[in-house]
């Protein structure tokens, strides 16, 4: 092979491996990312079941069943509408009703109640999801500690 | 008294960046030896300037002294003198100042063991790092003061974030620093090469040990920190592909390029450009993981946007070195002669597919990481890219690298024998094909993948063995011969072998853990049994304790095997007094290296309790790879070739030195000194 023949492999190589990358980014991408909403979105957003995303907003006061075996329900709203969640396995330390939460899940068949895989509340007793506090802010939610949402 | 004594070093330090960032290019422009021996003297004054600085801020922590507001933020009374100590780095100011005193101490570093660097470059290197420090002992300074007093004096502090008391925490940020400000070093050495406007096989050489001792800290910081999240936040994962693992993983991915194109460069003074760019890129990350970190943009581009003091100030030292660093690369790069040739199958091509893998897959993490904010500040839209995505991208990128791992070191260079290496490779990749294939029977089915990347695992690391034992001629010579060759060999062929050797172990963790764990949630009430796996695990009851500055519950657990006892297991949950905060510590069992993870949930209403249970199958391999890769890269390090002040004592070795396998030395030797 030539000099040019060379140079001409190696960037051919390059140019193919680095065009299934950005493919595979972008596959990746268009399956395997979860949007956020707040209860109040879901109505217009209109969430296939089995679509993985991620619920956010407070933990209802006086929502969540627990000591019922290993799978708790428990409600997050964000004062316009509510959604009912089921999670089976053992919530993070700082779950509180009246707390931020964000649940990880998908919606199971026709059925209105999101069954959460994942369950996240931060390290910090103050702390509100970030995601969490402006969307509710957004929607008008004034929140106690404002100076803790950081 | 002595709290405003520590603030007035850091401003002294700064002055003293100030001086060894300006001087020294004076003299270099102006051929004046005594400004360019400025810049060493400079660079250990600022370094013990920002020790003491740091003394101070450890002192107040020590003695808890709450008139510090920092003090007072992070620290209590109570608290146990370690957490004390490492509580100085366990926040957001003193963390900064530990980034400051590393690159300080780098920089002194270079000073000290850079003697026989040529006189000019040694003064850029240094005046870059200066630079450096100027914008960060300026950052702390103007928006990070840790030493901002508080009046009246508190009686008590808030304590520390409980999740921070931890050893973990003493050691990891350390480690980590040390890694990617580490890379610094590279990046002055880069640009000084910019403005020098000369590079050779030489500068690779200078470069390549301080590539390592970077590369080597970082993986170990990585490593710990995995381990930290591992058993301190009790939910028993190890890796999040969260952006703040991604900030300092893409540095360690950089870097390991980094690492490789440096050897072309200086075997075959091949891929100089590449090179240079490659080091600036590998700071550049770093530098955007401190952007990323300690901004607050990660939680959220709107939390950024309410308190940019920070932020903007990082963000715009991160436009002036990356983007300064770019454009004088732009001006510069035509200036460097491009080096030697080579045919695509060679040592040379296999390093190339290495740097155009491992830079695509960090592209890749790099795009996972800044979309979500970049697609929040466009449209307002959050996504949260997690797992999945970097699984199928990343993950699938890595995949072809590791199939062409054991193959570089097997090649030529110049010219390699692809056939050649691929009949050596022959045992390596059957046994690798066996040890799948026996997988594949034992688990009975199961996931497809996971027998595959099993037999990679081996097929790693028996190939890197293979270069060792074709080197030695095992198994062709005599014994006593195979030996002799083994032992002397150059340490740099123990050290790829070895971090090969980790890749596949590591491998081998990840998969078997992801593939085989199994998770049991269960109530248990005292006396309850439950079967995991080959173990099972009796509850004893509840006990409560009461520690420095926390309570606990703790659950007492027995082990059993075939009805015998073999273990007990603690578990309990913890509650921090001063911020009433409740942590999990999850109970952690060895077998081999596999582990037994226990964690307690929520009281039953019927008195038992809810207990989580995690069988992790030879999961110590993912740290322990770690470990192995880490002694490679310490074992490369110790290699006379690279040992600091080689080129001096090289030149003398090479009078007697007549066993051969050095044959690529005189050409170095000779570019050596023509500098010196």
């Amino acid at each position: 092979m030539t000099r040019k023949q060379k140079r001409l492999a190696i960037i051919g190589g390059g140019v193919a491996f680095l065009t299934a990358a950005v493919l595979l980014v972008m596959f990746a991408f268009s399956q395997a990312v979860a949007y956020f909403y707040v209860p109040g979105d879901l109505a217009k957003a209109g969430v296939a079941p089995g679509t993985r995303i991620r619920l956010g907003g407070l933990v209802e006061a006086g929502s969540v069943k627990r000591g019922e075996g290993r799978t708790i329900t428990f409600t997050v709203t964000d004062t316009l509408a509510t959604v009912p969640v089921t999670y089976t396995g053992i919530l993070p330390d700082l779950f509180r009703e009246g707390q931020g939460v964000v649940a990880e899940g998908a919606f199971v068949g026709g059925s209105p109640v999101f069954v959460a895989d994942t369950v996240l509340a931060k390290h910090d007793e103050t702390y509100m999801p970030k995601d969490v506090a402006d969307r509710l802010k957004a929607q008008g939610v004034t929140l106690g500690g404002e100076e803790n949402i950081r | 008294m002595i709290i405003e004594l520590g603030h007035y070093a850091l401003v002294l330090a700064l002055a003293t960046a100030i001086i060894q960032g300006v001087l020294p290019v004076l003299g270099v422009r102006r051929g004046d030896p005594s400004l360019m021996g400025l810049a060493a003297n400079a660079a250990l004054v600022c370094f013990l300037l920002v020790a003491f600085s740091f003394a101070v801020l450890t002192f107040a922590y020590v003695t808890s002294d709450f008139s510090v507001k920092n003090v007072w933020e992070n620290s209590h009374s109570l608290k146990p003198l370690i957490y004390k100590i490492t509580g100085v780095w366990g926040n957001h100011e003193g963390s900064m100042l530990l980034w400051l005193l590393i690159l300080v101490f780098f920089s002194a570093m270079v000073a000290l063991f850079g003697r026989n660097l040529p006189e000019t470059l040694k003064a850029n290197v240094l005046a870059v790092q200066a630079w450096i420090a100027t914008a960060f002992a300026l950052f702390v300074l103007l928006t990070s003061n840790p030493f901002a007093r508080l009046v009246p004096a508190p009686g008590e502090g808030r304590d520390l974030n409980p999740v921070l008391q931890d050893i973990g925490l003493a050691i990891h940020p350390p480690l980590l620093y040390l890694g990617y400000v580490g890379f610094s070093v590279c990046f002055s050495f880069a640009v000084a090469a910019l403005i020098e406007g000369r590079i050779d096989a030489a500068w690779a050489r200078w470069v390549r040990p301080w590539t390592l001792a970077a590369w080597t800290f970082l993986t170990a910081g990585i490593a710990m920190g995995s381990y930290w999240a591992y058993y301190e936040l009790g939910w028993g994962g190890w890796w999040f592909w969260d952006p703040v693992e991604n900030a300092s993983f893409m540095p360690w991915l950089a870097g390991t390029a980094l690492l490789h194109s440096a050897l072309v460069m200086e075997k075959r003074e091949a891929l100089k450009i590449w090179t240079v760019l490659l080091a600036i890129m590998t700071f550049s990350l770093s530098l955007l993981g401190t952007f990323l970190v300690r901004s607050g943009v990660l939680t959220s581009v709107h939390a950024f946007a309410t308190d940019p003091t920070r932020g903007v100030f990082i963000l715009a030292i991160l436009v002036v070195f990356i983007g300064g660093a770019f454009s004088l690369f732009a001006f510069r790069a035509s200036h460097l002669k491009a080096g030697g040739i080579f045919a695509p199958v060679s040592r040379e091509g296999a390093l190339v597919v290495n740097n155009l893998i491992l830079t695509t897959a960090t592209a890749t993490v790099l795009t996972g990481t800044l979309y979500p904010l970049v697609l929040e500040a466009l449209t307002g839209d959050k996504i949260s890219v997690g797992a999945p995505f970097f699984n199928m991208t990343f993950g699938l990128l890595m995949l072809p690298l590791i199939a062409v791992v054991p193959f570089g070191p097997l090649l030529a260079w110049k010219r390699g024998d692809l056939a050649g290496a691929a009949q050596r490779l022959f045992a390596a990749a059957a046994l690798g094909l066996l040890a799948a294939a026996i997988c594949y029977y034992a688990v009975n089915g199961g996931p497809v993948l996971a027998p595959f990347g099993l037999g990679l695992g081996v097929y790693l690391i028996l190939g890197a063995l293979t270069d060792l034992v074709l080197r030695s001629g095992l198994g062709k010579v005599a014994a006593g011969v195979a030996w002799r060759r083994l032992s002397g060999l150059p340490r740099s062929a123990f050290g790829t072998a070895l971090a090969h050797i980790g890749l596949g172990i590591t491998l081998i963790g990840i998969v078997t853990v992801t593939a085989f764990e199994t998770e049991t949630v269960v109530e248990m009430k005292a006396g309850a049994v439950v079967d995991v796996g080959r173990y099972s695990l009796r509850f004893d009851g509840m006990r409560e304790a009461r520690g420095p500055n926390y309570t606990e519950d703790a659950g007492h657990f027995t082990i059993s095997r075939g009805g015998v006892e073999v273990s007990e297991i603690w578990s309990s949950k913890r509650l921090y007094s001063a911020r009433r905060m409740p942590t999990t510590e999850a109970g952690i069992r060895t077998f081999g290296l596999s582990q037994l993870y226990v964690s307690l949930g929520d009281d039953m209403a019927d008195g038992g309790i809810v207990v989580r249970i995690w069988w992790k199958p030879l999961i110590l391999c993912i740290w322990g790879g770690a470990l192995v890769m880490m002694a490679g890269g310490v074992v490369s390090l110790s290699d006379r070739r690279l040992r600091v002040g080689a080129p001096a004592r090289a030149r003398k070795a090479l009078a007697q030195d007549h066993d051969g396998f050095r044959s690529d030395r005189p050409k170095i030797i000779n570019v050596i000194d023509s500098k010196g």
